[in-house]
């Protein structure tokens, strides 16, 4: 089992998160919530799905953030527009999945390094975003919260939608041709090459992927509220990096998988409740965070320190 | 001849792994000398140069420097005593001028230290000069040629008073201009007392530059001799002249029809030009040459990584483009890599994911992959190749050189070819993985695959193939029977066979 031994260290670390919570702060259990917390926390596993997918082919997209306000503003005009939530949901995919090819084709076509494109996106999708909408929040039709459901069955469909997404995708990267190929060229993409693969396809379409998932991921976010900010994906980017890193996903590309950036992605999410029910200061919450990513990536350090003595 | 020569190897001898690279060799350099190191490629002279420069720790022998015997030689500690190498490509930074990059290799001191910068320019300058260079030393590298970055090694070279200078191939990128005044540069090293150690495969270079010559064949000195004393047939003879110690499988196969035939084909990225060849079903067509004759350029023509801009291919009769990996994959052609650790194999993966990655589409249909099927197809490979190994989920690194080759081919016959590019495929391969590796080549022949075997070990090539393409300068110059001489082979890939033609 030590070819899992990352992934399962991070479980073992929020089973004992979860335990102590048992015993200190039982009030975290309760249904509701908990349910609420996990739903918010849905978006976030979706993108964190791509991200995944990304550094695995030793790309990074520093973008998603703004790709994630972007397309959740233009999906709040188009609801409140009276677009019905069949046209919109295709909608809001595509435009991410097109922002997001920007990226691939910048990154895979003219070999940039994705670190620069995505930040120049980052900021170029940002800051035209602010000038275009000036800060405005859209209002939406009511039919769009919990998609005019009941909240709790809401949040049920929004948290089911994104577990059933994870395991699609977490056993497609194992099952399938284009899982294998992404590994195979975030570990080697010369190799990969003389192999018969097209690794600058495989970075195209890993950053279209993010794209459109990052769009589905906006519009889940702005089916649990009334309203629309244009802000709600700052800081994005680095929330999703972290719970992949982790997760046991080697920046270096080429390992880990999505099982456990969910878990990666659940530890981290913990930390602000549970200081919460522990009566601690919610100062501590970053500081935490902090530690638990620098954590992950000194373990990573020594691993591969090893492997290559 | 002076009396302590100022560099004197005796007996050396160096292993890696299983091979041996070195394994007695003499040597010895005079001050105001220019001495010559010929070899066959993979004959020791890089693990030569890299003992003298303190890289690597000999096995065996001794190294005396003026007189003096040294232990545990280092990089640093070879600098001291006057050593330097002149690389076939400069090891400059590009973004820094040139009395930037002279002052890091002779200025020592702390990070903090003030710089003087009129200093550094002027000697820059007188540096330069006696190397005869005419370049500013405010130029930036990058904005250099070739042969202005060599001057400016040896201008690195003499300001750290080198009394050894190492010249690694010095003309291999060079124009005839360029090559005279190198010459010139060399000469006047000659003049004031500093020893040369040249290396070179232009045996014209070696007459018209060098006092002494020493040949080294498979790891051995097999002789000095004053280059007035020899002549190009003499040093052939030196660099080859052996008894093909390892036996060969004999071939069985008839050559049937044409499988592929390149009419006049060239590629002016990677310098190939003007090959014209036709390999058969059941052929194994070695193709022989030095390093960089353009062997390892044409097969990446063949494969479509590099792809052809003149000149036409054809398969079975017809005529095709190769402008990719996947077109040739489609066409039947696969190619295995030189440099497998690199290129050939992913360290990381699987035995069994290594091996299926280029058939994916064929055993994994709609992109589901069985691994039952993925299993078994591994196994089968294993037992065919007789590959040592913990088994199909055996990671890529784990594997010993000659392993990971069978990885690598196991991976390309998966493909069922028609045509099987092996590009040194028993580089870095222990004796008894070779010889299974040469009876599988063999056996494949058998089968009807065409083979077309790159490798720079020349009894290989003479001992295993049906035909001998030789190239060089990146064209194909001549095709010489199987069982051909050694002589005339090395003799071709040299270029003395061909006088006045050049």
């Amino acid at each position: 089992m030590s070819r899992y031994f990352r992934e399962l260290s991070v479980v073992a670390a929020l089973v004992v998160v979860l335990v102590a919570m048992a015993i200190f702060a039982p009030a975290f259990f309760q249904p509701q919530p908990l349910l609420s917390l996990l739903t918010r926390e849905a978006p976030t596993l979706v993108v964190a799905c791509g991200m995944a997918l990304v550094i695995i082919a030793r790309q990074i997209d520093i973008s998603v953030g703004s790709i994630f306000s972007v397309v959740s503003v233009c999906a709040g005009l188009l609801a409140a527009r009276g677009w019905s939530l069949a046209l919109v949901l295709p909608a809001a995919a595509g435009i991410g999945a097109l922002l997001g090819a920007v990226n691939g084709l910048l990154v895979a076509g003219l070999r940039l390094p994705s670190i620069v494109v995505t930040l120049a996106t980052m900021v170029t999708l940002r800051q035209g975003l602010n000038m275009v909408r000036q800060g405005e929040f859209v209002n939406m039709p009511d039919a769009v919260q919990w998609f005019g459901l009941p909240q709790a069955s809401g949040q049920w469909l929004l948290l089911g939608a994104a577990l059933a997404l994870l395991v699609v995708l977490g056993v497609a990267m194992r099952h399938v041709s284009a899982g294998r190929f992404v590994y195979a060229v975030g570990t080697d993409a010369e190799a990969a090459r003389l192999a018969g693969i097209r690794p600058q396809r495989v970075t195209f379409l890993v950053f279209v992927f993010i794209g459109a998932l990052t769009g589905f991921a906006a519009m889940m976010n702005i089916a649990q509220s009334p309203q629309v900010q244009p802000l709600s994906g700052m800081g994005l980017e680095l929330k999703v990096i972290a719970a992949v890193v982790v997760g046991g996903v080697a920046i270096s590309g080429g390992r880990g998988n999505l099982w456990g950036a969910f878990a990666g992605l659940l530890l981290l999410a913990c930390v602000a409740p549970a200081l919460t029910h522990l009566h601690v200061e919610a100062y501590w919450e970053k500081a935490i965070q902090g530690g638990i990513i620098l954590l992950a990536v000194v373990a990573d350090g020594l691993r591969s320190r090893k492997a290559n003595h | 001849m002076p009396a302590a020569p100022l560099l004197e190897l005796r007996q050396l001898a160096k292993s890696f792994g299983g091979a041996r690279a070195l394994r007695g060799v003499d040597f010895d350099l005079c001050a105001g000398e220019v001495h010559a190191l010929l070899g066959e490629n993979g004959a020791g002279k890089s693990t030569l140069i890299k003992i003298v420069t303190g890289a690597h720790q000999p096995d065996a022998g001794t190294i005396t420097v003026a007189g003096t015997a040294v232990a545990d030689l280092t990089p640093a500690a070879a600098r001291a005593l006057g050593i330097a190498c002149i690389y076939q490509q400069p090891a400059l930074f590009p973004d820094l001028t040139v009395a930037e990059n002279i002052a890091l290799r002779l200025e020592s001191g702390g990070a903090l230290r003030r710089l003087d910068w009129t200093t550094r320019t002027q000697r820059a300058q007188e540096l330069l000069q006696r190397v005869g260079a005419r370049i500013a030393p405010a130029t930036e590298v990058r904005r250099l040629s070739m042969p202005e970055q060599q001057l400016v090694e040896i201008a690195c070279a003499l300001g750290a008073g080198a009394r050894i200078v190492i010249m690694d191939e010095p003309t291999a990128s060079l124009t005839q201009t360029e090559q005279h005044l190198l010459f010139a540069v060399v000469r006047e090293l000659r003049k004031s007392g500093v020893g040369v150690i040249y290396i070179s495969h232009r045996l014209e270079e070696i007459f018209a530059l060098a006092d002494r010559v020493t040949v080294l064949r498979d790891g051995e000195s097999v002789g000095t001799h004053p280059v007035t004393a020899m002549d190009e047939a003499g040093l052939i003879r030196l660099m080859v002249g052996r008894e093909v110690k390892q036996l060969y499988p004999p071939s069985e196969s008839a050559a049937g029809e044409t499988v592929l035939a390149l009419r006049a084909v060239g590629c002016a990225a990677s310098g190939v030009r003007d090959v014209t060849l036709e390999l058969r079903a059941g052929e194994i067509l070695g193709l022989a040459g030095l390093v960089g004759a353009g062997r390892t350029e044409l097969a990446r023509v063949l494969f479509g990584l590099t792809p052809a801009d003149t000149g036409e291919i054809t398969l079975h009769g017809e005529s095709v483009t190769l402008c990719s990996p996947q077109d040739a994959v489609a066409r039947g052609i696969a190619y295995v890599p030189e440099d497998r650790r690199r290129h050939g194999v992913v360290l990381e993966m699987q035995f069994e994911e290594n091996m299926t990655m280029a058939i994916h589409r064929r055993l994994f249909r709609g992109g589901w992959l069985r691994f039952g099927a993925e299993r078994a197809l591994a196994l089968e490979f294993i037992r065919d190749l007789t590959v040592r190994c913990a088994g199909p989920t055996a990671r890529g690194g784990s594997l010993s050189g000659g392993n990971q080759q069978k990885v690598s081919l196991a991976r390309w016959l998966a493909t069922k070819p028609k045509v099987l590019i092996l590009d040194e495929p028993t580089q870095g391969v222990d004796v008894g993985a070779k010889s299974e590796i040469h009876k599988i080549i063999r056996r494949l022949a058998k089968e009807g695959l065409a083979v077309l075997l790159i490798s720079s070990d020349l009894p290989e090539v003479l001992g295993m193939s049906d035909r001998i393409g030789v190239m060089r300068g990146g064209t194909l110059c001549a095709i010489l029977p199987g069982q051909s001489d050694p002589h005339a082979v090395m003799a071709t890939a040299l270029g003395t066979a061909a006088k006045g033609t050049a």
